[in-house]
């Protein structure tokens, strides 16, 4: 369980978060959504400690977050980013394994753990001597969730990890995602801008404006029982045009 | 005089940064040039006397005879020649790098004793052996400003004196720009000696020769034992009103030579009272008109008025270029491999923390803006002249390239790479080793390149303090005017530099990991 107790934030001028309570349940996909500059991406940073809040504290299994057990925690907890983050100069196996490497385990240990972590997130193992700009970005964030996953953490932190992709790729990798937080049943953290994404993932959606939020609940919650006008005109504002035909 | 100019550096070394910071890097640097001196050079010999002199042909000619004269003593004789001035000659003088050199008395009151007040030559020897130097009596000449005239001019208009010059008022006057605003130049010469001359006009020294030659100008000021005196026949006007101070030269040698060595001063001093003007303008002429060897025509001049049979020695081009190269490798090599291992640490640091990087940078910045003979000069009384001033002065030089691009390339990473890299919970160091230096390599060896380029160009300079190299033939052939010795310095140079060049780009494909050398499609 991650939670978040209080929590200020203030870039320069702009207050990125103000007084945030918030609680993350272990096993569930939890999805922050709000417009961009909202302070979600600042959130999930907080929770792995890239940036440190002005007030309040991150809480990790009741355990505070502080400089000392930092590294222990990020080795609890996986992070992807947009586009993936990946270190351009090792090839999608050495990132893959860095960590694990830098852990001292064997290399056997670590060939059966990608072996194990290609199927899963389905990257085909003879693109593993690739380098990041030898392979399409779809496939980047499959390396990136490899290498998050790697050393088989508690929970995963996905910041706007389907943002870059063209739609098509986007939609087969929703799919391959869903799957794999469903068979592994991790604790996640994912940020988006996009509603619909949102539904698909979140069993618990925040929804955040001008670093406060708005509501936390269900997407079915946002549609019933809004509390406020933001949250229908946050939801309509992305609706697809589909829907609209259906109608 | 050209050596007269180099008092300049005195005023600029005053810049260098004394804050704590920059001395930690002077001090670093100092250790490991010293170190590595250290291992090159075997404990001082037994007796071992030093020559020096400074970089234009007078004066090597003196050093050589001077030098010449020490051998028929004793075997071990070093003739540092063409050093890069007065101030570096007195330095080196004073920390007992060379024993011995030629002077002029002018340059010892006007210039290296400019801050005590000397009138005559009695003050002037305690001054001097207050700091353990004693001077020669002179060798004759006189090395002064003259006012000179074409012979036939001359002749003309029945002129021997400067004091003539006043009965011809149309005698067109051209002088060098230094020479129009010296104190003891034309606005003081002209009062005592009431010149009513009005056409006068600034010029350039080797201009001013063939002005005089095609006739356009009639009279010129000139340095009273210049070659050209005798090739262009001049006549050198009488100071009748003694307006110019003597610039005798004299030998100005360290105290303790007389214990170490004193057969060798007994016999170096022979030359006192044996070196008349005309001597000196003829051996002058040989060696910048005629293109003998310094070494050839201080032989001759021995072997002529002493009496004295020496070898003069002179290398052959193939072992001259040979030794001027592995001196300039030696340089090159140990400043750069120091630079490396300093620069590096600190364009991490500049990196990691930014106030003191925004220092690190402004101080590798300054060091850069000083004027490279001013550091030599600053370095002299610290670490005396030859190859470990001229390597740690480079090893400053080499700092900023590296320094930035460690700290550009650093820098440069993107934010969501290195955030990856700290996410993933590797530790400051790690992601340092891992992550961080293996992206910014290409910037970092950049760095180096351009560093190792810019070396190898400066290390020229070396020859300045007797540190050797291919700036050795380079300064010779500037002060002979001879482009094909200025070509043996300065093609072997271009092509080290170009070697280096080529070196670093093959290193680049090992360093640089393949994955950032890949093109994406």
């Amino acid at each position: 369980m991650i939670k978040l107790e209080n929590i200020s934030k203030t870039y320069a001028s702009t207050r990125a978060l103000d007084s945030i309570n918030l609680t993350i349940l272990p096993h569930k996909t939890t999805v922050v959504i709000g417009p961009s500059g909202c302070g979600k991406s600042t959130l999930i940073r907080l929770i792995i400690g890239l940036i440190k809040p002005d007030k309040g504290n991150v809480y990790v299994k009741d355990e505070m977050l502080t400089p000392i057990n930092l590294f222990t925690i990020r080795r609890r907890m996986g992070y992807v980013i947009q586009d993936g983050g990946l270190f351009p100069h090792l090839t999608a196996k050495e990132n893959v394994s860095l960590m694990a490497k830098y852990l001292g385990w064997d290399n056997d240990r670590i060939g059966k753990r990608i072996v194990e972590l290609c199927e899963l997130t389905k990257f085909p193992v003879d693109a593993l001597d690739r380098y990041p700009v030898q392979i399409s970005g779809g496939q980047r964030q499959r390396v990136s969730l490899m290498r998050a996953l790697i050393l088989d953490p508690d929970t995963l932190l996905l910041d706007e990890p389907l943002g870059a992709l063209d739609p098509l790729i986007r939609f087969e990798l929703q799919n391959d995602l869903k799957e794999v937080f469903h068979t592994l049943g991790k604790t996640v953290v994912m940020v988006t801008h996009d509603i619909g994404e949102a539904g698909y993932f979140g069993d618990s959606i925040v929804l955040i404006r001008d670093g406060h939020i708005v509501q936390q609940g269900t997407l079915m919650d946002f549609v019933r029982t809004p509390t406020d006008p933001f949250v229908t005109s946050f939801i309509n504002a992305q609706r697809s045009p589909l829907e609209s035909l259906g109608e | 005089m050209t050596c007269r100019l180099i008092s300049y550096c005195r005023g600029i070394a005053c810049y260098a940064p004394t804050c704590s910071l920059s001395m930690v890097l002077f001090g670093t640097g100092l250790i490991l040039a010293l170190l590595f001196i250290a291992n090159t050079t075997a404990g001082p010999p037994v007796t071992e006397v030093k020559v020096g002199s400074k970089a234009f042909t007078e004066s090597v000619i003196l050093g050589e005879i001077v030098a010449q004269l020490a051998r028929t003593q004793e075997p071990n004789v070093k003739h540092l020649k063409g050093l890069g001035g007065t101030r570096v000659l007195w330095s080196a003088l004073l920390k007992g790098e060379i024993d011995i050199y030629p002077e002029y008395t002018g340059t010892i009151t006007q210039e290296i004793l400019a801050d005590r007040d000397i009138r005559d030559e009695q003050t002037l020897k305690k001054v001097l052996a207050e700091k353990n130097i004693q001077m020669s009596r002179p060798l004759r000449f006189n090395n002064t400003y003259a006012i000179g005239m074409r012979e036939d001019v001359a002749e003309r208009h029945g002129i021997t004196k400067i004091s003539d010059l006043r009965k011809h008022p149309k005698l067109r006057f051209g002088f060098t720009n230094e020479f129009m605003n010296r104190g003891d130049g034309w606005p003081s010469l002209r009062r005592p000696y009431n010149l009513p001359q009005t056409n006068v006009r600034g010029l350039d020294h080797d201009l001013a020769y063939r002005g005089l030659e095609s006739g356009s100008i009639d009279v010129i000021d000139l340095y009273s034992t210049d070659a050209e005196i005798r090739y262009y026949k001049l006549r050198v006007l009488d100071d009748d009103l003694h307006h110019f101070p003597e610039y005798n030269a004299v030998l100005l040698y360290r105290l303790d030579l007389m214990e170490h060595a004193p057969d060798v001063l007994k016999t170096i001093l022979k030359l006192e009272g044996r070196i008349p003007e005309k001597t000196m303008i003829d051996m002058n002429a040989e060696v910048k008109l005629d293109g003998i060897p310094e070494s050839v025509v201080a032989s001759e001049f021995l072997q002529k008025n002493l009496s004295i049979t020496t070898e003069p020695k002179e290398e052959t081009f193939l072992t001259r270029l040979v030794h001027n190269t592995l001196q300039h490798l030696f340089l090159v090599a140990i400043s750069l491999a120091a630079a490396i291992f300093i620069s590096i640490p600190l364009g991490i640091l500049s990196h990691r923390k930014e106030k003191i990087g925004q220092a690190i940078l402004g101080i590798v910045g300054i060091i850069q803006t000083i004027p490279s003979l001013a550091i030599l000069v600053f370095m002299i009384p610290l670490l005396g002249i030859g190859s470990a001033p001229a390597i740690v002065a480079l090893f400053l030089y080499s700092l900023l390239p590296i320094v930035r691009n460690t700290y550009t390339g650093l820098q440069d990473i993107p934010v969501g790479i290195r955030e990856s890299a700290e996410a993933l919970g590797l530790p400051s160091g790690a992601r340092l080793r891992l992550v961080e230096l293996p992206m910014a390599s290409r910037s970092i060896l950049a760095g180096i390149k351009t560093s190792a380029v810019i070396n190898v160009g400066t290390a020229t300079l070396g020859a300045l303090i007797g540190a050797g190299g291919y700036g050795q033939p380079i300064l010779t052939g500037i002060r002979l005017d001879d482009v094909g010795l200025i070509l043996e310095g300065a093609i072997p140079a271009a092509v080290l530099a170009l070697l280096v060049q080529g070196l670093f780009d093959l290193l680049e494909l090992v360093v640089v990991p393949k994955g950032l050398r890949l093109k994406s499609d």
